[in-house]
C-alpha cells in the first residue's frame, strides 16, 4: 500500500531524513517512533506530498506522490502535527469545505460527515466556531478532517497530543477501529501508545531507521531477559554475602528502600536462577519478599536505541548483524 | 477550485475584511464622486476613477494580505497542499474569489453613474469602457498582492509591501514625466500601468491594452503558483 524507497530530505547543511526505505501492507497499523527532531514529521510531510524529497520516492497504492500527485493524494487522509484548521469556521462548515476540497464522493455528504463527527466525538460541538474549541477538540476536528472521503491510507502525526488521559484511550480505540479498514501510519514519542495500537514499529533517530519490528519481537531482541528483580527483608551485608556465593549470578546491584533491600540481578545466560536464589536466601534465614523477571517495556528499548551516544545502538546493530549471519550460516548448512 | 473559491469568498464576510473593504471603498468613492463630478458639475467619470485608483492602492492590499500568508502561518496550507488539487487550482480559487469581491464593490458603485444619468446625460459607452478598464486595473493589483502574500507569512509585511509596490506602479507615470533622458523616460512610462488607462478614459476598448492588463495579471498569478511550488522543493 505504501512503499518508500531511499527517501532523503536534505536542508541547507543538515540531513533531516537520511535514506530510509520501508513498505507497509494494506491493513497494517504502523507506529513511527522517535525522539523530537528525529525526522518523523519531515517523513510524513514527504509521504503526503506537502514537501518534496531531495532523493528517493514514495508510492501510495502504486502512484508516485510527486509524479501522479492527484491519484496518490486522493488516497491519503493526513493529520499534521498542528491540525490545519480554519479557526473562523464552524466545525460543520469546515468539514463540508474539506469534503468539497477533496472532491470526495461518499454517497450522502451530510450522512458521511455526521458519521465522522460521531466517530471522533465532536457531534455535540458541531456548530461551534473552531477557535473557541479546546485543544483536545481541535485535535479531534483534525482527525475528522483526515477521515473525510474515507481515504485508504491514514497518516497521523502525533494524534493524541494535547488530549487528556481519557480522551487518549478513546482516540486510541478509534484508531484501532479504523485500522480494520484503513492502512495507518501514526507517529508518536509516547511508547505505550504505539505498543497499544500498532502491529509494527519503526524506530527512527537522526533521520535513520534504527529498528523495525513488532513490539513483541523488539522486546525479545533488545530486552534483557536475564534480569531478575529481587526484594529481600534482612541485613544488607548478609544479603551481599549470600548473593556473591550464588554461582548462577553474573552480577548484581543492591539498593535499600528503607524497609527492604532491592536487588537487580543479572543472571548468566540460559540459566533459570530463580530456584537457586530463593533457596540460598531462605537457607541464610533471609525473607524473600519478591522475586520476578524484570519486564522489558518499549520504553527501555527506545531509550537504549535513541541514547545520545550511539555506542549502544552500534552494539545492538552489530549483535543483530552477527545473529543474522549466524542464522544464515545455519540455514546454509 | 470551487471549494477554495467558495470558502475564500465566504471568508471575506465571516471576518470583517470584506465589510471594511466594501464600506471604506464606497465611502471613498462617494467622496471622490462629490469632489470630481458633482462639485465641478462634469458629466464624466475620468477624474472619479483617477482618484479612485489611488484608493485602490490602499485597499487592495487589505484584501490580499492574508490570502496565502495566513495559510502558511496557521499551517492550513498543509491541508490544501496535501489535498488532491493542484497548486494552480488553489491559487486560481483564491484569485477569483478576491476578484469577485472586487467586482461586487464595483457593482455597488453603479449608484454613481445612475445618479449622473438621472440628473444629466453622460455618454454611457464611455462609462462602460471606464468600468472595464478599472476592473482590469484592479485585477492587476490583486494579482500583485496575491503574489506578495505568497512570499511571507506575516500579513502586515504582506500588506505594507503590496501597498509600497502598488504605489510606485501608480506613480511611475509622473516619474516618467520628470525624467529628462528620453530612453529611460520611455521605458518607465512603458512600465506604467496607469499610463495605458488613457484609452479607457476616452471610451476606447483597445484590445492591446486589455491584453496587456490581463497578461500582467496572469504573469503574477503564475509567479504565485511557482513560488508555492518551489517552496516545496527547498
Amino acid at each position: 500500500m505504501i512503499e518508500v524507497k531511499n527517501l532523503t530530505k536534505r536542508y541547507d547543511g543538515h540531513i533531516a531524513v537520511n535514506d530510509i526505505s520501508f513498505k507497509i501492507e494494506k491493513g497494517e497499523i504502523v507506529g513511527f517512533l522517535g525522539p523530537n527532531g528525529a525526522g518523523k514529521s519531515t517523513t510524513m510531510n514527504m509521504l503526503t506530498g506537502y514537501i518534496s524529497s531531495t532523493d528517493g520516492s514514495v508510492f501510495i497504492d502504486g502512484f508516485d506522490i510527486l509524479e501522479s500527485p492527484k491519484e496518490a493524494k486522493s488516497k491519503i487522509g493526513y493529520l499534521p502535527e498542528i491540525p490545519p484548521l480554519y479557526i473562523d469556521m464552524r466545525i460543520t462548515e469546515y468539514l463540508n469545505f474539506v469534503y468539497e476540497l477533496k472532491n470526495a464522493d461518499c454517497g450522502d455528504k451530510k450522512q458521511h460527515i455526521e458519521k465522522i463527527m460521531n466517530i471522533t466525538g465532536i457531534m455535540n460541538v458541531k456548530n461551534r466556531l473552531i477557535k473557541n474549541l479546546s485543544k483536545g477538540y481541535k485535535q479531534r476536528v483534525g482527525l475528522a478532517q483526515a477521515l473525510i472521503g474515507n481515504p485508504e491510507v491514514l497518516i497521523l502525526d502525533e494524534p493524541t497530543v494535547g488530549l487528556d488521559p481519557n480522551q487518549i484511550v478513546e482516540i486510541r480505540n478509534v484508531i484501532k477501529q479504523l485500522g480494520k479498514e484503513h492502512t495507518i501510519i501514526l507517529s508518536s514519542h509516547i511508547l505505550s501508545e504505539i505498543s497499544a495500537v500498532c502491529s509494527r514499529v519503526i524506530i527512527i533517530n537522526n533521520g535513520k531507521i534504527i529498528a523495525e519490528d513488532t513490539p513483541e519481537n523488539l522486546a525479545k531482541k533488545y530486552g534483557s531477559e536475564n534480569k531478575l528483580y529481587v526484594r529481600i527483608d534482612g541485613d544488607e551485608n548478609k544479603v551481599n554475602e549470600v548473593m556473591s556465593e550464588i554461582s548462577s549470578i553474573e552480577s548484581y546491584e543492591l539498593s535499600n528502600s528503607g524497609t527492604d533491600i532491592l536487588a537487580e540481578v543479572t543472571v548468566k545466560k540460559g540459566i533459570d536462577a530463580r530456584k537457586e536464589i530463593a533457596h540460598s536466601l531462605l537457607d541464610a534465614d533471609l525473607s524473600l519478599i519478591e522475586l520476578r523477571e524484570k519486564e522489558v517495556t518499549l520504553e527501555d528499548i527506545f531509550r537504549k536505541l535513541t541514547k545520545r551516544d550511539n555506542s549502544v545502538v552500534k552494539n545492538i546493530l552489530e549483535t543483530e548483524k552477527a545473529a543474522k549471519e549466524e542464522e544464515k550460516n545455519e540455514s546454509d548448512i | 477550485m470551487k471549494a477554495i473559491f467558495k470558502r475564500e469568498f465566504k471568508n471575506f464576510f465571516i471576518t470583517p475584511i470584506g465589510y471594511i473593504f466594501i464600506g471604506f471603498f464606497m465611502l471613498m468613492a462617494a467622496i471622490m464622486f462629490v469632489m470630481n463630478v458633482m462639485e465641478p458639475q462634469i458629466a464624466d467619470l475620468s477624474g472619479f476613477f483617477a482618484s479612485l485608483s489611488v484608493v485602490l492602492v490602499v485597499l487592495v492590499p487589505i484584501l490580499t494580505m492574508r490570502l496565502l500568508a495566513e495559510e502558511k502561518r496557521n499551517k492550513t496550507d498543509q491541508l490544501l497542499f496535501t489535498a488532491p488539487v493542484t497548486m494552480t487550482e488553489i491559487v486560481l480559487g483564491k484569485f477569483f474569489a478576491t476578484a469577485a469581491i472586487y467586482g461586487l464593490v464595483l457593482v455597488c458603485t453603479w449608484i454613481f453613474p445612475i445618479i449622473m444619468m438621472i440628473v444629466s446625460e453622460p455618454v454611457v459607452g464611455i462609462m462602460i469602457s471606464q468600468y472595464v478598464g478599472f476592473f482590469l486595473l484592479g485585477l492587476v493589483f490583486i494579482s500583485i498582492g496575491l503574489y506578495i502574500s505568497a512570499l511571507t507569512e506575516n500579513q502586515i509585511i504582506s500588506a505594507i509591501a503590496s501597498f509600497g509596490i502598488l504605489l510606485v506602479l501608480v506613480l511611475l507615470d509622473s516619474f516618467a514625466a520628470n525624467i529628462s533622458i528620453p530612453i529611460v523616460a520611455n521605458i518607465v512610462s512603458w512600465l506604467s500601468i496607469t499610463a495605458r488607462f488613457e484609452d479607457f478614459f476616452i471610451g476606447i476598448l483597445n484590445p492591446a491594452v486589455i491584453i496587456y492588463y490581463l497578461s500582467i495579471t496572469a504573469l503574477f498569478v503564475y509567479f504565485t503558483i511557482q513560488t508555492l511550488e518551489k517552496r516545496r522543493f527547498i
